[in-house]
């Protein structure tokens, strides 16, 4: 079995930092490293310094954010859940999401912001019908933790249905935004918005972090979990809670970008990572790097076309992930 | 001690009660055996224990103290129980989960201290498991799984101890190994209760026996006293015979072959 190294935690935030500086080096002008230094001091060429700190830096942050909050979202539903195939946009948060942005174009609404609060808001009313649906079915005082995982996938159904029917009586023009905004983009990264993506990860992730523990005891099943002093109905909530506010507010910012909460915590825990404090921070660091490379990607290799950034972490994180299965197996 | 007076435990929907009206007591320095056909309560027992279950009536108690009374953490803290049932979904270091053991002691956030882990490699040892600290969970056999399970609850360094069928799928060897632990943990003064269709070991090895038939003790006492062939053949609804153990002359029950239709 794989030991996890101290000198990974090293390579994982090397690996970010090189990530980050050659996607904000690299695009359809290209920066030289020694002036994009310059350049995210404020020196040098003042081209260069609009297009490294207004354009390319707050992409790069907002893409990290998007990653990091995606795959920490998931290694604490997967653990909470005990369910390898749980993750965020299972749970309805990006049908919901989905739901939001879509009626908001279906409506006209222009503005990105709009489009973002929009989206936030029908994860999170995804996420709440989701827990409501999971205690009814669940009948008793205590819902069982995985109902919430049925019920997620139910609210999810209904979400897409709903996008369908407002697809079909939308414009062209409608049409177009909402299925870009549903492909994922870090295209339209300001300053302003990631701050806050970047609030609400850190308080999210941080609680998380916080809570990880708990998350160690519940992934050993909820009699193993009760018998520790875990009251196990509500920390299931409290991680389920977490994580679709961390995946909320990274669909708000970014449309939706599959694979990376699914598939990151697996890579964690192939490094030999097993309790979830630890996980939970490599996944966030491991999705962070693949989504910046994703993005770099997705604007440079088809250029000037840029290509949907939900499409291209799947086909980068896929043959990675299937190199990890062959050598585990 | 643990100590249940008239417990009712009824789940939802259900046409009766699981458990109806069930009183006995586990003290400290002893074990003590909860037997039964299945079905007759002895899980749900243990969930009203761990306040998992809707206990419409009666009470389950801790040294004196009513379950409903503590938090989680302070009944974790008083009474360590080992699930019947148990999957992790991922699997993780021996020592990590024994350690999850510490986990009412120290809550979300502090470090373990040195006492942690002591109690962690005492669990260890006393569970004869502590060559296996750095194996994953999913690498264990099922011999080796149970007694890490009991370890996991032995560095709750709890004095009470319950223990939902532990030895289920155990060859002899295994099966009579966590019964030579479990009495010498009772003798170290723990409050043991076991459940356990096992009861020919049980027989041989608890100072007293509860057996529930329909949720309500049918008879308890010592091996002796329950270990009567006409009651567990109303109890089980099958013909036996209790006979001696040969080697140590506990009472031994056989089960008869049905006579053959003729």
């Amino acid at each position: 079995m794989t030991r996890f190294r101290s000198w990974y935690w090293l390579a994982l935030i090397a690996a970010l930092l090189v990530t980050a500086m050659t996607a904000v080096a690299r695009g359809a002008v290209s920066v030289p490293l020694g002036a994009v230094l310059d350049a995210l001091r404020g020196q040098g060429d003042p081209t260069a310094v609009a297009i490294v700190r207004d354009l390319r830096l707050p992409r790069v942050v907002l893409g990290a954010l998007v990653g990091a909050g995606l795959a920490a979202s998931g290694a604490a539903l997967q653990g909470a859940l005990r369910n390898p195939l749980a993750e965020p946009y299972l749970l309805g948060v990006s049908g919901g999401a989905a739901v939001g942005a879509v009626i908001a174009f279906a409506f006209g609404v222009g503005s990105d912001f709009m489009i973002a609060i929009a989206g936030f808001a029908g994860a999170i009313a995804a996420v709440f019908v989701a827990l409501a649906v999971a205690r009814v079915g669940g009948r008793a005082v205590r819902a069982d933790v995985r109902t919430l995982l049925i019920a997620g996938v139910i609210v999810g159904a209904f979400a897409n249905a709903v996008i369908m029917v407002s697809l079909a009586n939308s414009s062209p023009n409608n049409i177009r935004g909402a299925l870009w905004w549903m492909m994922g983009s870090a295209a339209d990264a300001t300053w302003q918005r990631v701050t806050w993506l970047a609030a609400s990860t850190l308080a999210a992730g941080g609680a998380l972090v916080y809570w990880a523990r708990e998350i160690d005891v519940l992934a050993l099943g909820e009699d193993a979990a009760a018998s520790l002093g875990v009251d196990v109905e509500r920390a299931g909530r409290r991680a389920f809670l977490l994580a679709a506010l961390l995946a909320a507010a990274t669909v708000s910012a970014a449309g939706l970008i599959g694979f990376v909460g699914l598939v990151v915590p697996h890579l964690a825990r192939g490094m030999g990572l097993r309790t979830h404090r630890p996980l939970v921070i490599a996944a966030a660091l491991i999705g962070a790097t693949l989504v910046v490379a994703a993005d770099l990607a997705a604007r440079t290799v088809a250029a000037p076309t840029e290509l949907p950034l939900g499409a291209i972490t799947a086909l980068l994180g896929v043959p990675f992930f299937l190199v990890q299965l062959r050598r585990l197996s | 001690m643990i100590a249940f007076s008239d417990l009712v435990v009824r789940y939802p929907g259900a046409a009766s009660n699981a458990v109806d009206g069930v009183s006995f007591v586990s003290e400290r320095g002893s074990l003590t055996a909860l037997a039964g056909p299945n079905g007759s309560g002895k899980s749900s027992i243990v969930r009203a224990l761990l306040r998992r279950a809707e206990t419409p009536g009666g009470s389950a108690s801790i040294d004196g103290k009513d379950v409903r009374s503590l938090s989680y953490s302070e009944l974790a803290r008083k009474v360590a129980v080992v699930p019947q049932r148990e999957e992790t979904a991922f699997p993780i270091r021996v020592n990590d989960y024994v350690s999850l053991g510490r986990y009412p002691h120290l809550g979300l956030w502090s470090a373990p201290g040195a006492s942690d882990r002591a109690a962690v490699a005492e669990a260890l040892s006393q569970a004869g498991v502590a060559d296996l600290e750095s194996r994953d969970t999913d690498a264990l056999s099922g011999g080796e799984w149970q007694r890490v399970r009991i370890a996991r609850a032995l560095a709750q360094k709890t004095p009470a101890l319950v223990l939902d069928e532990p030895t289920t799928f155990l060859d002899v060897a295994h099966e009579m190994a966590i019964f030579e632990l479990l009495a010498s943990l009772a003798r170290s003064g723990l409050a043991v209760l076991l459940v356990s269709h096992q009861l020919n070991l049980v027989a041989r090895f608890a100072d007293r026996i509860v057996l529930l038939a329909n949720g309500k003790v049918a008879t308890s006492g010592s091996p002796t006293e329950v270990m009567k062939a006409d009651r567990l053949e109303s109890i089980y609804g099958w013909p036996v015979v209790v006979t001696r153990d040969p080697a140590v002359g506990a009472p031994a029950l056989v089960p008869l072959r049905r006579p053959m239709q003729l």
